[in-house]
């Protein structure tokens, strides 16, 4: 059991360096296949520690080593494997697994290939510490780790120029890399706030001891402590108001964003909160905080994703959507509700991107959908794979989407929050509008194609077959709700509907997945059979524009921080670093080659001067030497 | 008159004095040796006057040190001058300028 663990955790690591060896190569195949192996024999050992812990229901605990020893601080490097870090070790290196194996076909003529294998990798073994680690140090260095993995792969195309958002709304890889490194930098703070006020008052960092006692802390401790923390998750999975990265972070390759942006990286905040439901169960008032904060993103991300056009856009505010849905459950204290969610999004959004990867593949990288439509002849298998996820993010019977979301909403329900009830439930209207506008404007319609001169074909067949296991779950996830939640809430505590909503479930299911086909069909009236687009209505309309432009808080980001920074940075550069600091070390430099310059003259190379100097210096030594024996 | 300790010393100030000025006046190397040589040779009679002086025989001895190791450098400097003489054809200090900073 211990060896799975290990296995598990750094097999990725193993196949990270190893593509490391060769990252300044040109393409080596095999290095695509040996990490692909390598990262699928991790999941094997995490699937087979799930299947072991559901057997036993009991946690997997080993320490590595003693890591921080200094006076009373006495910090383990361990993990620990429970219900929770099993399912999400099983997630993360399943759709690990399938982003590799599609990487071979997506990357296939990068010149960075080997490259983008060790990054991608690197990424994994991080995510896996993160979820592992039974302390929140380590899980903090995991944290980092992800941060910078995402760093690296978001700008993995650094090369390509920088561009304004005046000039063209996508910007460059490298700006948006920053962009979202920066953004995380900030709430990383306040995470790192709250590890502080929890070594501070307990002495301790480990989870087990630290939710053990936690009743030796104030009510307003544990509220800080949450809050804190709770700031730490909103940048990583991008809560408002630190959201704008993770649109822009679809400047790197789709895989990436399949991986990263959309599966695990970004739900790494939510898996923070669930991990930490013993503090958070004690303040319900942050619980709500969160659940609110969760419902705004919601519909927030959803209503820019209706107008946006470009097809990698659209998934990534789904995402953010989805993200809010599940910050929702887990502050409204149905955690288990936020896990299920979390795994179901992470099979269809992973299977949405992979397809919205092929479709670029298929248009030369072009990502504005009101340049394709009619895709569906060329790019069938595609199709039906993205069709389905969209079917599963609408939240439609059977598909995985529909239990974890329509719980969601049976949650908010039961909690008698009906304005974050009502809020949810229109968001689900809206999703299934956006990502079925995204399928009809891209898989039907005119073929608008042709004016851009791409010539569609489908994907290779062993990166159709690599989406199948993605496919299969999305279908089939929903089905095993019943187990899942018996076996999570042997370790997370069960969220019982009362009376009340069970009554009310069908009425429920019924009203959402009726909004749920309303933006189905409403998005087929509109988008199915070709493109009409109406300027004077995109020129005019001011919500239109609104949402287009995502509340122009992109522009008012630039404008009250990035442009008063730089302005502040060009001052301290002229005034403070060229005037004061740069004068200052040459002037040292300066005064001493000067020195130089004139003694140079001495050294004449003649001897006879040399000699005069030896002379006139022996002189003036026994000058001093008398004049000293004489004063005393 | 007797010949007393500052006789001595009076000659062996002078004769460090005249080595001093060779050694900076003259530009021939082998003049720059034959000065030093009088410069070790008024330390010796310093060394030698104040030894009888004080009924000390360090004195002395360390004169004929120097008279040893004046012998050996000399013989090491006149080998050195032959080799600048054969090499450059002149010993003259102001055309053997050749290391300038």
């Amino acid at each position: 059991m211990e060896n799975l663990v290990y296995i598990a955790l750094f097999a990725p690591l193993v196949s990270s360096l190893f593509a490391a060896l060769f990252a300044q190569k040109p393409k080596i195949q095999l290095v695509g296949i040996v990490t692909s192996i390598l990262i699928g024999i991790s999941l094997l050992a995490s699937v087979t520690l799930l299947l072991d812990i559901h057997e036993s229901g009991k946690a997997v605990s080993v320490t590595l080593m003693d890591w921080i020893q200094a006076g009373d601080m006495d910090i383990k490097f361990g993990f620990t494997v429970d219900q929770v870090t099993a399912v999400m070790m099983s997630v993360v290196t399943l759709v690990s697994t399938v982003v590799h194996v599609y990487s071979n076909y997506y990357m296939e003529s990068d010149k960075s290939f080997n490259r983008f294998f060790s990054y991608l990798s690197a990424f994994v073994f991080s995510m896996m510490v993160l979820v592992m680690s039974d302390n929140f140090l380590g899980l903090f260095i995991g944290w980092e780790g992800v941060g910078v993995c995402s760093w690296l792969l978001i700008g993995f195309w650094y090369e390509r120029k920088d561009e304004t958002r005046d000039v063209n709304p996508s910007i460059s890889p490298s700006w948006a890399a920053n962009e979202a490194f920066i953004m995380n930098r900030i709430a990383d703070l306040g995470m790192l706030v709250g590890i502080f006020m929890i070594y501070w008052n307990l002495g301790t960092v480990k989870y087990s001891e630290v939710f053990a006692h936690l009743d030796q802390l104030s009510h307003g401790m544990l509220v800080g402590i949450g809050i804190a923390l709770f700031i730490g998750a909103m940048g990583k999975s991008a809560q408002f108001p630190l959201h704008t990265w993770l649109a822009d972070a679809m400047e790197g390759p789709t895989p990436v964003s399949a991986l990263i942006h959309a599966a695990t990286m970004v739900t790494a905040g939510v898996y923070l909160v669930i991990r930490a439901n013993p503090l958070y169960s004690q303040i319900p008032e942050v619980g709500y905080f969160i659940a609110v904060v969760g419902t705004f993103v919601a519909i927030f991300a959803a209503s820019m994703a209706l107008v946006n056009r470009d097809l990698k856009r659209v998934i990534a505010y789904s995402t953010l959507s989805q993200l809010g849905y599940m910050f929702a459950a887990a502050g409204l204290g149905a955690y288990w509700v936020a896990l299920f969610h979390l795994a179901a999004h992470a099979f269809f959004k992973a299977l949405l991107f992979i397809g919205a990867g092929n479709v670029m593949h298929a248009m030369h990288d072009e990502l504005d959908m009101f340049k394709m439509g009619g895709l569906k002849k060329q790019m069938g298998w595609t199709f039906f794979y993205m069709g389905l996820a969209s079917l599963a993010l609408s939240g439609i019977y059977p598909l995985a989407g529909f239990f974890s979301k329509d719980t969601i909403l049976e949650v908010a329900f039961n909690e008698h929050t009906y304005g974050i009830w009502f809020t949810l439930w229109l968001t689900a209207g809206l999703t299934a509008f956006y990502s079925f506008r995204q399928v009809f404007l891209v898989f039907f319609g005119d073929e608008r194609y042709h004016e851009i001169g791409a010539h569609p074909h489908e994907a290779k067949a062993y990166a159709l077959w690599a989406m199948a296991p993605l496919a299969i779950l999305a279908v089939i996830f929903g089905f095993y709700k019943e187990d899942f939640v018996e076996f999570v809430t042997k370790l997370l505590p069960a969220y019982e509907m009362s009376e009340h909503t069970h009554h009310m479930v069908w009425i429920l299911t019924l009203v959402t997945t009726a909004i749920a086909l309303t933006g189905i069909i409403v998005a087929f009236i509109k988008y199915s059979k070709g493109l009409k687009r109406d300027l004077n209505f995109e020129q005019n309309n001011k919500l239109y524009k609104l949402l287009y432009n995502q509340y122009y808080i992109p522009v008012l980001y630039e404008k009250a921080f990035a442009k008063p920074y730089k302005e502040l940075s060009d001052i301290a550069w002229q005034e403070i670093d060229m005037q004061v600091v740069d004068a200052t070390v040459d002037g040292i430099a300066k005064a001493v080659e000067t020195t130089g310059d004139v003694s140079r003259r001495a050294q004449n190379g003649n001897l006879s001067t040399y000699l005069k100097w030896m002379a006139a210096g022996l002189i003036f030594v026994t000058l001093i030497t008398v004049i000293s024996v004489v004063i005393k | 008159m007797t010949i007393g300790l500052t006789h001595y010393l009076v000659l062996s100030a002078i004769l460090f004095a005249v080595g001093l000025a060779g050694v900076l006046r003259r530009k021939n190397l082998l003049m720059l040796f034959f000065a030093t040589e009088i410069m070790l040779n008024a330390a010796n009679i310093a060394f030698a006057a104040i030894s009888t002086h004080i009924g000390d025989l360090s004195g002395q001895m360390f004169a004929l040190f120097i008279i040893a190791i004046a012998a050996s450098e000399v013989a090491v400097g006149l080998g050195l001058l032959i080799l600048i003489y054969k090499k450059y054809g002149t010993l003259d200090l102001d055309n053997l300028s050749i290391m300038k900073g």
